[in-house]
């Protein structure tokens, strides 16, 4: 047990030790200082630009940039759903898979395009290796760098600075930050025993009865699964996502995958801190989602590790629950994962959520309900910022002071569209559908689990969606045309509203005349102002939530503590 | 700036992008995996002494007889098939899977209930990972413990000493990246085919 738990404090140990360096490094790229990456990339991004026709000069308004966000998903949403719909006459299927449904290839495009990667089909039996890579894989990589490009927005904005290029942010997340680490992490994964093939599923004779065939699924595994990590992507090249042997091998991959998936959104605490010279405050903020972090860990690693109480009595010992785990990650490894995994919004899996005890599910489901421990790839970040922005208001009126935030006052437009993009949004997108679908759970539900589990798994789908996270209680028999259009709404509402309101708040923050500090200034850089966050962020997400968890993986808990019948 | 303009300045960078990412980074890729790492991007297939394939090193495979160490149950019984019969198409894709039985379903006790029954018939002392499907239906390992459990029914039916099975287990144990990070497990088919060679 104690050698598990070493193995999760070396894990946020290394989380933590890369955060300042690598959030000063993303600082570097966006301020316009110098890289040692210059003398390659300058001249590349140069051609990029011009072939673009994107002026680098040309500073955009919020309105311009979120409608540029808009713009150029579209195009990527049309580009990559083209490529499935005709994949049965494109090149490099060599399993010969002909088109999806239109309602299966509209979801999966809009799911990557939003960078949430649910997936309502099996890897190896739905999309070809050119859609995997050409379609999937193009959309892992614009789909973290616009999370990137808007957080980044964000920051200038609310450190007073003009919000930038969309474009330019856009194509300097890849050149700068993407890229050059996927390029490194796909030769490291193929030293450690990652596919990267172009040939078709291998077929040899089974060694105990050569009569049984097994047929080895392959692909180009390594290069697409780094960038499924490092953007927060999530979407398994095969079915099974990292518990596959091919996709996440060993401890070291393991290991890999853990800490690029939280790198970016960590890192770019710290990066708010270099714009907004205070980075005292951003470890401050940095404290609240870790703290969160770590009690999550505590809780689901405790519970995979007692096990599953009726399956003890039967083995006559305490054993880890171990469905659906792979012996190499064990109880540790694979709790940790579902944390990490749901945290940032990065939704690949090393073992099946579905089958989590209901303490791993408490926690899955409430980090999508929460959002911001560490967060998606670049919303995380700005979505805590929102909350902080809140907490100055909520503070303001208790100490009947007026509400600043660096310097800047906090008036009825900023409280409107904070409130509206983190209160409203998110709940509307998960818990109507939910209740819509748990209306008709013959008809539409699909749902694999009885009792209280059955009602996790319709929220989970959904929170997963409006939550841009992708992972799934997997038992869900989601493959319907219910399940891909009403998911896509969530997928839509969860991504782009607050990605608009997000914009137009930094936008109404940078236009502000600043006002000077004095004694009467509420302090936002305090240990007690990140106390008021952090009990804002919990009373406001669990408040809306509770119920959806009470009646899930709460009163599962009890049902399993009296006996499974 | 007219709508027109924007829109061609989307589909630009989007078909730019595209070429960089979608094409020249992965193509790049598997061509350096082609020739620096031949053995592990093309699936690490293991081949026998007449250099047929006969696996994946990293892929399990079932077995379930007194001749061989036994792997762990899987939903899709490892991604194998019989050629003549394979109405659902397995040989021709591959497939990974998992049961997806929540801790509170009576299904999975059910299962594990039977599985047990089954490790009893055959003599082997059960373990966690003996009676829990996997995450992938694809593990190639098993836990030493499940290894050590097996050994007298092994031993027995090759008529082998037991510590020369104890060798072959400990030879074909994966250990912890670094000694700290995942957890060790014996991998399957490796140690069945080491015990073929060695039993010849």
């Amino acid at each position: 047990m104690l050698q598990g738990w070493m193995q999760i404090v070396l894990t946020l140990l290394i989380v933590v030790v890369i955060t300042p360096f690598f959030g000063r490094y993303i600082a570097r790229v966006f301020m316009g200082q110098r890289t040692w990456l210059d003398p390659v990339l300058n001249p590349v991004e140069r051609t990029i630009f011009s072939l673009s026709g994107v002026r680098t000069r040309e500073a955009m308004t919020g309105w311009q940039y979120a409608r540029a966000v808009l713009y150029s998903n579209l195009a990527m949403l049309v580009l990559i759903d083209l490529i499935f719909m005709i994949q049965g006459v494109l090149p490099l299927n060599p399993t010969g898979l002909t088109a999806p449904s239109w309602d299966l290839a509209l979801h999966t495009a809009i799911s990557f395009v939003t960078n949430t990667n649910q997936q309502h089909y099996a890897g190896e039996t739905t999309y070809s290796y050119f859609s995997q890579f050409a379609a999937l894989g193009f959309v892992m990589f614009t789909s973290a760098a616009t999370g990137i490009a808007v957080a980044i927005a964000f920051i200038r904005g609310l450190t007073g600075r003009p919000l930038g290029n969309l474009y330019v942010d856009l194509i300097q997340s890849i050149t700068r930050i993407l890229l050059p680490i996927s390029v490194v992490g796909a030769i490291g994964f193929m030293a450690a025993g990652m596919p990267e093939t172009l040939a078709g599923p291998a077929l040899v004779p089974t060694l105990e009865n050569p009569v049984i065939q097994q047929a080895i699924a392959r692909g180009p595994v390594a290069h697409f699964e780094i960038i499924k990590e490092l953007g927060e992507n999530g979407g398994g090249f095969f079915a099974i996502n990292s518990a596959h042997p091919f996709e996440n091998p060993n401890g070291f991959t393991n290991l890999i995958q853990l800490v690029t998936l939280l790198a970016i959104p960590t890192a770019m605490i710290i990066t708010y801190g270099i714009f907004a010279h205070n980075l005292k405050q951003a470890w401050l903020v940095y404290s609240i989602p870790l703290a969160i972090l770590i009690g999550f860990i505590v809780i689901t690693a405790i519970g995979e590790y007692q096990g599953n109480p009726a399956v003890n009595a039967l083995l006559g010992n305490s054993a880890p629950n171990l469905e659906g785990k792979e012996v190499r990650f064990g109880w540790a490894q694979s709790a940790l994962f579902a944390v990490f995994t749901t945290a940032s919004m990065c939704g690949a899996v090393n073992s099946l959520h579905d089958s989590f005890m209901p303490s791993g599910g408490f926690v899955t489901l409430s980090n999508l309900f929460l959002q911001i421990v560490f967060g998606g790839q670049g919303t995380g970040t700005a979505f805590l910022f929102a909350y902080l922005i809140l907490a100055v208001f909520v503070t303001g009126l208790m100490v009947g002071r007026t509400p600043e935030f660096l310097g800047r006052k906090i008036e009825q437009r900023e409280v409107v569209l904070a409130s509206f993009l983190i209160l409203l949004v998110h709940p509307i997108a998960i818990l109507i559908p939910s209740a819509i679908t748990l209306v008709f759970p013959e008809q539409l539900a699909g749902i694999s689990n009885p009792g209280f589990h059955g009602l996790s798994q319709v929220i989970y789908e959904y929170a997963s969606a409006a939550a841009n996270n992708g992972s799934g209680f997997e038992g869900l028999g989601d493959g319907t045309l219910w399940w891909n259009l009403s998911t896509s709404f969530s997928l839509l509402a969860g991504r782009y509203i607050p990605i608009v309101a997000l914009l137009l708040l930094a936008d109404s923050m940078s236009r502000k005349q600043p006002v000077p500090a004095t004694a009467g200034t509420l302090r936002t850089d305090t240990g007690l102002f990140t106390g008021v966050t952090a009990g804002v962020i919990l009373i406001l997400g669990a408040l809306t939530f509770f119920p959806a968890l009470a009646l899930g993986p709460v009163a599962e808990a009890f049902q399993i503590i009296k006996g499974i019948g | 700036m007219s709508v027109m303009r924007e829109v061609s300045r989307a589909m630009r960078s989007t078909l730019v992008l595209w070429v960089i990412t979608a094409l020249m980074y992965p193509l790049l890729m598997i061509g350096l995996g082609q020739i620096a790492f031949p053995f592990q991007a093309n699936g690490s297939i293991l081949t026998n002494t007449q250099g047929q394939p006969v696996g994946s090193a990293l892929i399990g495979q079932p077995f379930t007889s007194d001749r061989y160490f036994n792997s762990r149950p899987s939903t899709t019984n490892y991604s194998t098939a019989d050629p003549t019969n394979d109405a659902a198409g397995i040989l021709k894709t591959g497939i990974s899977g998992a049961s997806n039985l929540a801790p509170s379903n009576p299904d999975l006790l059910k299962r594990v209930q039977e599985t047990m029954t089954q490790l009893h018939q055959a003599g082997i002392q059960p373990t966690a990972d003996l009676v829990y499907t996997s995450g992938s239906s694809l593990d190639p390992h098993i836990t030493p413990a499940a290894a050590r459990a097996q050994i007298t029914r092994v031993a027995a039916t090759r008529g082998l000493a037991p510590s020369q099975l104890e060798d072959l287990i400990h030879q074909n144990t994966d250990g912890r990246f670094l000694g700290v990070f995942g957890e060790p497990g014996v991998n399957v088919l490796k140690l069945n085919l080491a015990m073929d060679m060695f039993d010849r």
